[in-house]
């Protein structure tokens, strides 16, 4: 607060006198003001860091059933000194395929935004560019896509495909552009008529230059937003296809997969439900306050 | 009004049919053999033929979908390969339980979600609307099984106030419903929030403000009722997708709905069902989508068509 109430031209020698100060300051206040984008990188950041680096941080293989992983009765093995989370019913080490179910997540989080973002920002652009009956057409079929059961939609498209941990981010991605579609397009749609489109048209540019090297960098702000929202929305997805028996087949560890096999022993072993869903819910969390805070940052009527 | 009600009637018919073109071809997609699946792996070749003609699998799919259309348009959605009953059947023992389940979770999102959006809407920027946005953040980020397993464990088992699963009574439908509200509230929260900003800074508003009406007659009479507008759509398309089954938590907690219908005849391959639930759900979300539109007119006397 400080900062903002130092006279202009104090802050104006400061910045001539230090360059690099100035960065500096003017990152701490970016900081400062949207702490969301801060806390929400840095847990998108470990995320990533997890799963780059499963297989050196993981001191056990993950799919291995430890002869001396279940009690006499065959039940899992509370957290204790060499499995620090616990063994599941077949005697595996819970953190080394928490881990490795970090990758899973991520892959098919990334990947399935990824396929949505360039479908529905290349239908989005054509259709609010274009207009006419090429609109007509994209929107209706945009209407289909989200009246879909999309839940529904995905599991039947997966079970046609054979789950895969590849069919599963194209079976999410090629049908989770229709949000998107129509975000783009409604932004094309304000964004053609300003005067540096109407200039670039006028001086003769080709379509596909106004498209996407004017049209498209101006439009970016909220397909970044969306797209962040959309990989934390994404992970819950392929989680809850595993969880239903859909998504990636065992002995993969996914974060779904081992709620759904805790599910059968929770009475007894309840950290087999603990682990997973709260590695679900930090990593969906992080994209989430990411999504947010950038949309807070671009928003341009929010001056701080 | 009359000739936009038509207008986007017919559109809705467009999206229905699309929609049973997309679900039909897909369903027939899979690489397993329906008629296989139904006399099992040893059956002898003769018979999976018999099969297939008797349930017209040998016929070109263009025709399949025209036979099944026709009968469709007389009320007949088929009859399931596995459990050889009439789909209608299948459904109509099933929607009361679904219906039932998600009135209450949507209440129950209602209940939770509109108050804290006020809330935080009148705390702006407030401690309490920063606690209030971390825990509807939270709320959004949870997986729906996972707050559906914790609650079946602590109050179903550790606990034993309700019944941990399956289908009977009202105490069977609390938890699930708990847990679609508590994983949904959050989004009516953020958006009336959003909402309420908004029109807390409109002219008419201040207009309010500065002819004396006390603060909550201000919120409960003025904002409120121009807020709630985005927030209904979003409700109307919410309680139209419960209708059409929920999936997930029906699975947790072995809730014999219309979602868990859905889930085991895509498993079995079971494509008149599939089929039949997916229409029904679709048709849910389009119904809803029409009414929303149309109440807009009613509540918001600006919006003409």
């Amino acid at each position: 607060m400080s900062q903002t109430m130092m006279p202009p031209s104090t802050e104006l020698t400061q910045t001539l006198a230090h360059p690099q100060g100035k960065i500096q300051s003017k990152f701490v206040r970016i900081l400062k003001a949207y702490p969301l984008v801060f806390v929400g990188g840095l847990m998108v950041l470990t995320l990533i860091f997890v799963a780059v680096f499963a297989d050196k941080l993981a001191p056990f293989s993950p799919d291995f059933q430890f002869p001396n992983g279940l009690a006499s009765n065959g039940a899992p093995l509370a957290p204790n000194h060499t499995f620090i989370m616990g063994t599941d019913d077949l005697g595996r080490d819970v953190y080394s395929r928490l881990l490795f179910g970090a990758r899973i997540s991520l892959e098919v989080g990334v990947f399935a935004s990824l396929i949505s973002l360039f479908i529905g920002t290349s239908l989005g652009i054509i259709s609010g560019y274009y207009g006419k009956w090429i609109d007509s057409i994209i929107m209706r079929i945009t209407d289909i896509m989200l009246a879909f059961p999309f839940i529904l939609f995905v599991v039947a498209l997966v079970a046609v495909l054979t789950p895969s941990v590849s069919n599963i981010f194209i079976a999410i991605g090629v049908l989770g552009w229709a949000s998107t579609a129509r975000i783009v397009r409604a932004q094309v749609l304000a964004v053609k008529e300003f005067e540096y489109v109407q200039a670039a048209r006028a001086l003769g540019s080709r379509q596909f230059r106004i498209l996407f090297r004017i049209i498209l960098p101006n439009i970016m702000a909220p397909v970044i937003v969306l797209t962040t929202l959309a990989i934390g929305n994404n992970m819950l997805l392929e989680s809850t296809l595993s969880f239903l028996g859909i998504g990636v087949q065992p002995p993969t560890p996914s974060w779904g997969s081992m709620l759904a096999e805790g599910q059968q022993v929770f009475e007894y072993a309840p950290w087999l439900l603990y682990y997973p869903g709260l590695a679900l819910l930090f990593s969906v969390l992080g994209f989430n306050l990411l999504g947010d805070g950038l949309r807070e940052l671009f928003n341009p009527r929010r001056v701080r | 009004m009359i000739a936009y009600i038509i207008r986007r009637i017919g559109g809705s018919i467009v999206v229905l049919i699309g929609i049973s073109i997309i679900t039909f071809s897909l369903a027939y997609l899979v690489p397993a053999n329906p008629a296989r699946a139904i006399v099992g792996p040893h059956a002898s070749e003769a018979l999976v033929l018999q099969v297939e003609k008797q349930l017209g699998l040998n016929q070109p799919l263009p025709i399949r979908y025209v036979h099944y259309m026709e009968n469709l348009l007389q009320g007949n959605l088929g009859t399931s390969y596995v459990l050889d009953q009439p789909v209608t059947t299948l459904i109509g023992q099933r929607a009361g339980a679904t219906a039932q389940l998600a009135v209450t979770a949507w209440i129950g999102e209602l209940l939770i979600g509109l108050p804290i959006g006020i809330i935080s809407a009148l705390y702006d920027r407030k401690a309490v609307d920063h606690v209030v946005s971390i825990f509807a953040l939270i709320g959004i980020s949870l997986p729906v099984f996972f707050v559906g397993l914790e609650l079946m464990y602590w109050v179903g088992f550790r606990l034993g106030w309700l019944p941990v699963g399956g289908s009977g009574g009202f105490t069977f439908v609390i938890l699930p419903a708990l847990t679609y509200a508590i994983t949904g509230a959050a989004y009516y929260a953020r958006l009336l929030k959003s909402s309420m900003i908004d029109v807390m800074n409109s002219d008419y508003i201040r207009t309010a403000k500065a002819k004396g009406a006390s603060p909550n007659r201000v919120i409960l009479r003025h904002a409120l009722r121009n807020a709630i507008i985005p927030v209904m759509t979003y409700g109307g398309i919410d309680i139209a997708s419960l209708f059409g089954g929920v999936v997930v938590i029906e699975d947790v907690f072995g809730y014999s709905g219309i979602g868990q219908l859905t889930v085991q005849a895509i498993n079995n391959l079971d494509v008149p069902v599939i089929m039949g639930t997916v229409l029904f759900a679709a048709l849910f979300v389009v119904l809803f989508n029409l009414l929303v539109d149309v109440l807009y007119g009613i509540v918001d006397p600006r919006i003409t068509y």
